[in-house]
């Protein structure tokens, strides 16, 4: 992995509200092909992270660059068009759409063309194939009728994540995409983060830390908003800052 | 769409059009202007049902469709309804992009006051100053028509041309939904932050729906001063945006046929409790037996009528997968 390519970079990123620094000049690069987690309590700042990486959220200060273009200035979905995904920390799936009505609304984000009135959306070929392929990758073609609101909790973990791969995005930003599952569900949506490696630059965010250790390439910890380690997992698990700040000292 | 729905509608429509057969001439205005309600309804049910913006100021948008009727007829030859119909549509929508871009910066309830107050603006306007004839209003004395073989100022004819304009406004609105416009609309009602991180630029959607909604407006506007010969201050006022509003409630937010089925239940109880062979002196209270009954159809079916038969499924049946998923979405 030693010539990875960076496909997010933040560079000193900050984020204060009044004088509450929520995020403290956080640098970040997410390589092509490996996952890296961020952990840190509640209030560390790792949800302001992700919504300043993904442009939801301005930044005081620092850069944020995609694909190698600074892309601090540009809007969320414009982020999201040029190839960054997100999914969110609780459900925000369309409940009354179908499974595959919910992926083809977010594979409709590159083919929008809102002048055709006339043209069903069912009939577009390019955002049906994106939203199946999506749906079949997240392990839901079986259930692509299915109304998204009547899914089981993990199914509906596992649509956001269709939803987000549907836009066909190269990095993904997870917000907690383990929260309420239980063992065999956190399994099944481990294998599906460990097959998505391949191809992305996936962010974790993550408080299920067995799960973390499991999957993750890099970890980076936060402590009030800074960074106080980001190294291997096996590193990061020795380091006795990290230790006394969060893991608890042993 | 499902086949009962699209049946019901046509149903609907077919019975409108042979109402005349049988109608009075009391009766066939009565019908007219409600079908010109049903597609002011129409328009404000793009707006709730579809994209989630709770507007209070549709009744602006109806009143310039209406006073452009009057104001850009010539006062010596009828005007072509080819080209006044358009323009009435128009300004409108000018009007409705203009009170959008400004509005759709705000959410909520917010938004709500907002464009209350510009409709407000727009009433004192036409109320105030000599543009709008004040609050005589004015009339309009030759009605639009194209040549000899349309004349919008026989009944018959407007009653024909206004059930027209709510086929189209119905099969317009039906097609838009099922398309990617339509569905990128629904949602943002239901998470707009989703659609901005999934990459659509919500904003101009909603400015978009927010000014065809304008112009589907005006041209009920402009239908309804046709059919009356004059138009006065009160067209703008909040009762009306409020009449709409209640209208798509009690028909049930979210269904297009919602909207129709609301704007006649509305008239239905208007013309009941303005009845004084039902209630003797009492009609003159009108307001208070039409308000009630709003309250108790609201309390009782949340969903509306267009929900009524599923609720008598429920009843007779026992809960059906549709109770359930209510239960399980919390949000429609």
């Amino acid at each position: 992995m030693a010539s990875a390519e960076v496909l997010l970079r933040a560079r000193e990123i900050s984020r204060h509200w009044g004088g509450l620094v929520a995020v403290d000049k956080v640098s970040i690069a997410l390589q092509r092909g490996s996952v890296h987690a961020v952990i840190g309590t509640n209030g560390a700042g790792k949800s302001t992270l992700i919504n300043i990486l993904s442009g939801e959220i301005p930044a005081s200060g620092g850069r944020v660059e995609l694909l190698g273009q600074d892309v601090t200035g540009w809007t969320q979905p414009r982020r999201a068009r040029a190839g960054l995904g997100r999914s969110y920390q609780r459900n925000t799936i369309y409940p009354s759409f179908t499974v595959l009505d919910n992926c083809r609304l977010a594979a409709q984000a590159h083919v929008q063309k809102p002048w055709a009135i006339f043209s069903p959306a069912r009939d577009c070929a390019v955002s049906s194939a994106a939203a199946r392929a999506a749906a079949a990758r997240a392990g839901l073609d079986g259930l692509l009728e299915r109304e998204a609101g009547l899914l089981s909790h993990g199914q509906k973990r596992q649509l956001e994540i269709a939803m987000c791969l549907a836009t066909e995005p190269q990095v993904l930003l997870l917000d907690e995409p383990l929260a309420g599952m239980g063992a065999e569900e956190t399994d099944r949506m481990l294998a599906l983060l460990a097959e998505l490696r391949e191809g992305h630059a996936i962010l974790l965010v993550e408080h299920d830390m067995d799960a973390v250790f499991r999957i993750a390439d890099l970890i980076t910890v936060m402590v009030n908003g800074a960074v106080i380690a980001s190294d291997s997992p096996d590193a990061v698990r020795a380091n006795p800052d990290v230790q006394s700040a969060y893991l608890g000292g042993h | 769409m499902d086949r009962s729905r699209i049946l019901f509608v046509c149903g609907a429509l077919a019975a409108l059009a042979l109402y005349p057969l049988v109608a009075g001439e009391y009766g066939l205005g009565l019908v007219a202007k409600t079908m010109i309600y049903a597609i002011a309804a129409l328009s404000l049910e793009l707006l709730v049902g579809t994209t989630g913006l709770v507007c209070f100021g549709q009744a602006a948008f109806f009143g310039i469709g209406a006073y452009g009727a009057v104001l850009l007829s010539s006062q010596s030859e009828p005007a072509s309804l080819l080209w006044l119909l358009p323009a009435c549509a128009l300004s409108a929508a000018i009007y409705a992009l203009m009170v959008g871009a400004l509005s759709l910066r705000t959410r909520g309830v917010y938004f709500i006051m907002v464009t209350l107050a510009f409709a407000q603006m727009a009433y004192f306007v036409v109320h105030d100053t000599p543009l709008g004839g004040g609050t005589d209003g004015i009339y309009l004395s030759l009605k639009p028509a194209i040549g000899a073989w349309l004349d919008l100022g026989d009944p018959l004819t407007h009653y024909w041309f206004t059930l027209a304009c709510l086929g189209a406004a119905l099969a317009l609105l039906a097609r838009l939904l099922q398309s990617r416009f339509g569905r990128a609309l629904a949602g943002i009602r239901v998470n707009e932050q989703r659609m901005r991180a999934t990459g659509f630029s919500t904003y101009p959607y909603k400015l978009a729906a927010f000014t065809l909604s304008g112009a589907i407006a005006g041209v009920a506007g402009f239908l309804f001063a046709v059919q009356d010969g004059y138009v006065n201050p009160e067209l703008f006022s909040w009762h009306l945006s409020g009449s709409l509003l209640i209208m798509i409630i009690l028909g049930g937010i979210g269904h297009l046929r919602g909207a129709l089925i609301g704007a006649f239940a509305f008239a239905l109880l208007q013309e009941l409790f303005q009845s004084e062979a039902v209630f003797g002196d009492y009609a003159k209270h009108w307001h208070l037996g039409l308000g009630l009954t709003i309250i108790a159809s609201v309390a009782l079916l949340p969903r509306g009528l267009v929900g009524v038969p599923q609720l008598l499924r429920d009843r007779l049946f026992g809960r059906s997968i549709n109770a359930l998923r209510e239960q399980t979405h919390g949000e429609r």
